[in-house]
């Protein structure tokens, strides 16, 4: 009998580190999955970041690479420079990508660097055991907002797709989310977008995934589910923020 | 310049030589940020760059330019940035990631005075910076400090070399003395970029076993082991890489330790100097880090006092007491904030060294 639903090749057979109901096996197992369709394993490089997916490499059979916090997109560059042909993509986090790492997103996208930047958003710190992100929610509570998040004192959420859509360097820009089969199916669809943005030399792409934490947002894996419907989603809409083929 | 002919004389700055023999020496991936006293730097990457094929990149900040240079690094291809000290302290957390995942390249500090925004004159005040690690962690970036603009052409090839013979960093520490000023150089040196087989590095995994680039060992023991691997290296580039010059230290009676623009000045007053009842010799550091600390400790031996001339507070003359261990005494000439000692301060120090070992003598 054959197997229609297998391990990707490009996922490596090992036990996971990350916590029961996190959002961060399914976008790595996605990225394997696009890997072998697309056939680019033999000239993919990933990028690892500071942060719970730092041991990325443990489970994506290509050639990775380890940056400090909130440089993925600087050293995913120096990567790119030296082989425009292969395919780089960087893997971060919000407090890496949109907190210590701002600039050099901005930056990098401002110089159109053709790379993929995947941005798994959820909203809190959880290799440091869960503190305040810069996409955490006003009210949500966290190691370091015990009242909930105050504008006053820290500020509201960075939407950061809204952000890199107004710039020029910016080619495919889109939030989506892993709450449901479907959203799963939408997520792979973009993110193989965001690879094509790159294959055909377009420039650079970001697609923000809306991801569960349950373990530092203290709730089920299920009530997590829902919370990113019910309450990021709204703080953070779903959708595409620019793209190179819509004529808009 | 479009290129340059072997053997042909060109009148350059230190910064336009630096660069341009990064080039030479096949690096293709320049990054960098505007700060004074190193913009030339810049200017002729911007340049010639585009002429050869190459990459440069005017950065948004310094941590950018240390992260791309990483990323080539890892990429396999021979990479460069530089700055001068308030950029170079911005720059120590990549520095120290890159130790800590073994990367060739070469970063080129062009010292002012400091501390803070300081001023943009000649010092050499980032000495313990360079080589004591300046980033976290137990690490070392072999350092190489020239004493002219030619040196610096030529240390730029050898830093390259270097870099990727050890899968270390490598700095040039030089100052804005020598970048600013003019001489003849030549650019003869050969371009190897291709001595070291690089294996390890990221080029996609197509046929082979994935290539991971890291410094995090999170599993227990794995970190030591992997610290005694970098320390057997170093022990090996203590072994084999000291650099100096010396100049009459067989005979001297007082020796001076100095290097970069300070062992220029040296130089001046050992050729003016001779009216001294004294012989004064020279050793010039050329590898800050490995420090020469063996020919130091023979000249100890037997000369009657060491004297270390620097443009800081006083730096390198801990590194020279270390290799002394008490075996002399070891004076100390410093001037700092843009200040340069003269080949006449210098006179006077030797004088009052003199002077104190005369009375010394007398009363015993």
């Amino acid at each position: 009998m054959e197997a229609i639903y297998k391990t990707p090749k490009t996922l490596i057979d090992t036990p996971t580190h990350y916590c029961p109901g996190c959002g961060h096996g399914i976008v790595q197992r996605l990225i394997a999955e696009i890997i072998d369709e697309m056939d680019i394993r033999g000239k993919t490089i990933g990028l690892a970041p500071v942060g719970c997916a730092v041991l990325a490499y443990n489970y994506l059979d290509i050639d990775m690479c380890e940056a400090a916090h909130g440089r993925p997109p600087s050293v995913a560059t120096g990567i790119k420079r030296v082989h425009p042909e292969k395919i780089v993509f960087s893997y971060q986090g919000d407090g890496d990508l949109a907190a210590i790492g701002t600039a050099e997103i901005i930056h990098t996208a401002n110089r159109g660097e053709n790379i993929t930047v995947i941005f798994v958003n959820n909203a809190v710190y959880g290799m440091t055991n869960g503190q305040m992100a810069p996409t955490t929610l006003i009210n949500q509570k966290t190691l370091t907002t015990p009242h909930g998040r105050s504008e006053k004192n820290d500020g509201y959420p960075l939407r950061v797709c809204e952000i890199l859509s107004v710039i020029d360097g910016s080619r495919f820009i889109a939030r989506t989310s892993i709450t449901s089969p479907k959203n799963i199916i939408k997520t792979k669809q973009l993110l193989e977008k965001g690879f094509k943005t790159q294959i055909q030399e377009k420039g650079f792409s970001l697609i923000e995934i809306l991801s569960p934490c349950p373990v530092y947002w203290r709730m089920s894996s299920v009530e997590s589910l829902k919370f990113i419907d019910k309450e990021m989603s709204t703080t953070f809409p779903l959708g595409i923020f620019k793209d190179w083929e819509s004529r808009n | 310049m479009t290129s340059t002919e072997k053997n042909k004389k060109y009148l350059l700055t230190g910064n336009e030589a630096c660069a341009e023999a990064a080039i030479q020496a096949g690096c293709r991936f320049y990054y960098g940020y505007p700060i004074t006293p190193q913009n030339e730097i810049l200017t002729h990457m911007a340049i010639r760059m585009p002429q050869v094929g190459g990459t440069f990149i005017q950065v948004e900040s310094e941590l950018a330019a240390i992260n791309m240079v990483y990323g080539s690094a890892a990429a396999g291809a021979r990479t460069m940035t530089s700055s001068s000290g308030p950029g170079i302290s911005l720059k120590q957390e990549g520095i120290s990631y890159l130790a800590g995942s073994e990367l060739p390249c070469v970063i080129v500090n062009i010292q002012r005075g400091g501390p803070g925004l300081g001023d943009i004159s000649p010092s050499q005040a980032d000495y313990f910076q360079a080589v004591k690690g300046g980033g976290h962690g137990d690490y070392h970036t072999i350092v190489l400090a020239p004493g002219s603009v030619q040196e610096t052409a030529d240390l730029v090839f050898d830093a390259f070399d270097l870099a990727d013979c050890y899968r270390n960093p490598v700095m040039i520490l030089s100052d804005a003395q020598l970048g600013q000023m003019m001489e003849p150089v030549v650019f003869n040196k050969k371009c190897k970029p291709n001595l070291y087989k690089k294996d390890w590095a990221l080029t996609g995994a197509d046929g082979r076993k994935r290539n991971i680039i890291k410094s995090f060992y999170p599993v227990k023991g794995e970190l030591e082991k992997f610290n005694a691997k970098l320390q057997k290296k170093y022990r090996q580039i203590k072994a084999e890489e000291v650099r100096y010059e010396e100049i009459n230290i067989e005979n001297a009676d007082i020796v001076i330790v100095a290097y970069g623009t300070c062992a220029r000045i040296c130089k001046e007053f050992l050729k003016k100097g001779q009216s001294l009842n004294v012989k004064v010799g020279l050793i010039r550091p050329i590898t800050l880090w490995p420090f020469p600390a063996d020919i130091i400790q023979k000249v100890s031996e037997r000369v009657q006092a060491i004297l270390t001339v620097e443009m800081s507070a006083g730096q390198m003359v801990e590194d020279v007491r270390l290799s002394v261990s008490g075996r002399c005494p070891v004076h100390f000439y410093g001037r700092t904030g843009g200040g340069i000692p003269t080949p006449k301060e210098i006179l006077k120090k030797i004088s009052e060294i003199v002077s104190v070992r005369e009375k010394v003598t007398c009363t015993t």
